[in-house]
């Protein structure tokens, strides 16, 4: 039997069943075992999700019973004094603003650099630019906190003195000054740090662009950046979207960096030049050392707060890709 | 192609490496060189090991105790982790440490009967062990020799006096040309053991101005935060008109200039070892027995003290202590509390306790069973 198999000639191949595609008898039972195991795989993930939201929940309510404050809109954070008075409206709103202004600085050099590499460079440079960005993913966060704070500092204060004093009838650049830790220098620093996530996903989606449909937006006369608008954009649309989310998942929980960048001042304030900012994460790692049960116990409560507005944020992606997908077909 | 792309692999990680080799290079150098520079102490050495942690405060001096300990007893292995003061009492309670490292002395009441409950029969004592003098230090370009009395200090922080020409800061500083530019004062932004200390300093000696307590966390509106001494340094060199409070020996490491202070002497006294020693002297012991807990007096009639001190702690069991523990505890805090053990200090940012509170100090190791 064995030998048999080991000898088997192109003439036999037929008689296994057309190259070994339907699985005999007790195959069924491989396949079984197989299909259970990733059944298993799929629902882990459930259940860590699951677990996490009761675990979040369950060591959150002490704190929140404890609050002498409305969770919800008080800005400061005194979780450790008794009674406890802490709120998540200013670290949530500064989460929010840091992650969005991040996003909206990386996405668009992102689609271009992917759009660079995939249609504009020659193939060997394109994969040792892709090699480079995909170094910048592995850079650890708070070597960019390190440098943020240490280096970019400075010109983003001179470029927030300029924006000042040339835009600063627009309330966001508001600020007068002096210029340190803000939610500007934040967002650049965390902007970087999205950039290889964005760019490797777009990338992706862009090399699979049908190469039936980019010649013939060529064929019918299309300069390349009207066969880029015309069938590479509308087909990559929900691609960039899932990665857009992605990078925004990242952003949002961002810690170290925006620990050491922001100004950590706790306000509700869209001035984005001025010392402040401050963020759920980073809120949590600064003031975890030294929190009573209490404050540990607020600090989840506030976790729980950015796992809800992830959550919120991934279900406004599938919705988005969801609602595409009749349009582009396969490509969600 | 494939050859190639592992070549660039291959030097980027012969890069890192080189920059990784220069990196430990220089701190096992400086490292050395604080642990030769001393002469071999006299170290009644034991055995064992011990697990400790807590204060980041006294996370250097812990550092270079261990490490001439480890070295003039080579049978013994002391492991110091910075968590934070109050995660040290914690592991200390939860009896997964041996002793911990505190800012301030255990509460009464339910903190200090929880950790007293560890100490089978015993009661938790705070042993003074590190004084950390608190800089006040500033980045303003031609004003070498700033001068503040509390109430100034007290104001910059609060937000109410905004920039450095302000007639509150010119009458302490009648001689010196005050820019107009405006002042960012900056705060820890993490919980810690300095903030509380500093707050408590504004609170004792400021109170009309100081209105928020003291806390670990900071409690005035406005200003700018940074993570950690280290970031509350790199933001005050980095911002012109900036000031912040640090422990001293950021100051000495990132060339900072620290303001004088005034202190209940009726003089401006500068930062020095000496100085902030002086104040520790003038503190009052309010433990009982073996308890060497200290209530600092901000407003001190000292002369030449400099007020804004910290004093950090060992908690440790003044009885209860596991046998096989206990000559390994004794030895080590022994050391670290005797005079070669406290000269060690002033060169990384500390001052040494003052020779009437160490024989306290070291009778009260003496005594623990």
């Amino acid at each position: 039997m064995s030998q048999r198999s080991l000898t088997t000639t192109p003439a036999d191949a037929p008689t296994t069943g057309g190259g070994g595609g339907l699985p005999r008898g007790r195959r069924f039972g491989v396949e079984r075992v197989f299909r259970g195991l990733a059944t298993v795989a799929g629902s882990t993930i459930l259940v860590i999700i699951v677990a996490i939201a009761i675990f979040l929940i369950v060591k959150a309510l002490p704190a929140l019973r404890a609050n002498s404050e409305n969770f919800f809109t008080f800005p400061s954070w005194f979780a450790d004094s008794s009674p406890p008075r802490f709120g998540i409206a200013a670290i949530a709103f500064g989460t929010v603003i840091t992650s969005a202004l991040a996003m909206l600085l990386a996405v668009p050099v992102a689609v271009g650099i992917a759009l660079c590499l995939t249609h504009y460079t020659h193939r060997r440079i394109a994969t040792t630019l892709g090699f480079f960005i995909d170094l910048l993913a592995a850079v650890p966060s708070v070597v960019f906190g390190l440098w943020g704070r240490d280096y970019l500092a400075g010109p983003v204060a001179d470029l927030s003195a300029w924006l000042h004093a040339n835009l600063g009838w627009i309330p966001l650049f508001g600020g007068a000054g002096p210029y340190g830790r803000s939610i500007l220098l934040g967002s650049i620093v965390l902007a970087i740090m999205v950039l290889p996530i964005v760019t490797a996903l777009t990338r992706e989606v862009f090399l699979q662009t049908p190469e039936e449909n980019e010649e013939a937006a060529l064929a019918l006369g299309a300069t390349r950046w009207e066969m880029i608008r015309t069938a590479v954009l509308p087909y990559g649309r929900p691609g960039i979207i899932a990665s857009v989310m992605l990078g925004l998942g990242r952003a949002l929980g961002e810690t170290i960096a925006l620990a050491l960048t922001l100004g950590a001042v706790y306000n509700v304030s869209f001035d984005l030049l001025g010392t402040g900012g401050n963020t759920i994460a980073a809120n949590i790692a600064l003031r975890f050392g030294e929190a009573n049960p209490i404050g540990r116990s607020a600090l989840i409560a506030s976790g729980l707060v950015l796992f809800a507005i992830t959550l919120v944020v991934n279900m406004t992606a599938r919705l988005i890709i969801y609602r595409r997908r009749e349009f582009v077909g396969s490509a969600a | 192609m494939r050859l190639k792309r592992h070549g660039i692999v291959a030097a980027v990680a012969v890069a890192t490496l080189g920059l990784a080799a220069c990196g430990s290079d220089n701190t096992s150098n400086t490292a050395s060189d604080g642990g030769s520079s001393s002469a071999k102490p006299t170290i009644s050495c034991a055995t064992g090991s011990l697990t400790a942690q807590g204060s980041t405060a006294q996370q250097n001096a812990m550092d270079e105790w261990r490490k001439a300990y480890q070295q003039a007893c080579p049978g013994a292995s002391i492991n110091y982790q910075g968590t934070g003061s109050g995660a040290g009492v914690q592991a200390f309670t939860a009896n997964t440490a041996d002793f911990a490292g505190s800012d301030s002395a255990l509460k009464p009441g339910d903190e200090q009967a929880k950790a007293d409950a560890r100490c089978a029969g015993g009661t938790a004592l705070n042993l003074p062990a590190v004084i950390g003098p608190i800089a006040v230090a500033y980045n303003l370009g031609g004003v070498k020799n700033l001068q503040l009395k509390p109430a100034t200090l007290a104001k910059i922080f609060a937000g109410t006096v905004t920039t450095w020409d302000d007639a509150t800061i010119k009458a302490d500083n009648p001689s010196a040309t005050l820019p107009s530019s405006a002042i960012t004062a900056v705060h820890r932004s993490d919980s810690s053991g300095t903030t509380d200390n500093f707050t408590r300093y504004l609170a004792a000696t400021a109170d009309a101005d100081w209105t928020f307590g003291n806390d670990k966390v900071w409690k005035a509106p406005g200003g700018q935060g940074g993570a950690k001494s280290d970031g509350v340094a790199a933001a005050v060199k980095q911002t012109a008109g900036a000031i912040g409070y640090i422990e001293y020996s950021f100051v000495q490491t990132s060339g900072l200039v620290a303001a004088k202070i005034y202190n209940g002497a009726g003089e401006y006294t500068a930062l020095t070892d000496t100085s902030a020693g002086k104040a520790v002297a003038g503190a009052q012991v309010v433990g009982t027995g073996s308890d060497l807990t200290l209530k600092i007096d901000y407003a001190t009639k000292e002369p030449g003290a400099y007020p804004i001190v910290l004093v950090t702690y060992e908690i440790v069991c003044g009885k209860g202590n596991p046998a096989d523990k206990l000559p390994l505890i004794t030895s080590f805090l022994t050391y670290i509390t005797s005079t070669d053990g406290q000269a060690k200090l002033s060169q990384i940012g500390y001052a040494p306790l003052p020779a009437t509170l160490q024989t306290k100090v070291s009778t009260a190791i003496g005594n623990l069973a």
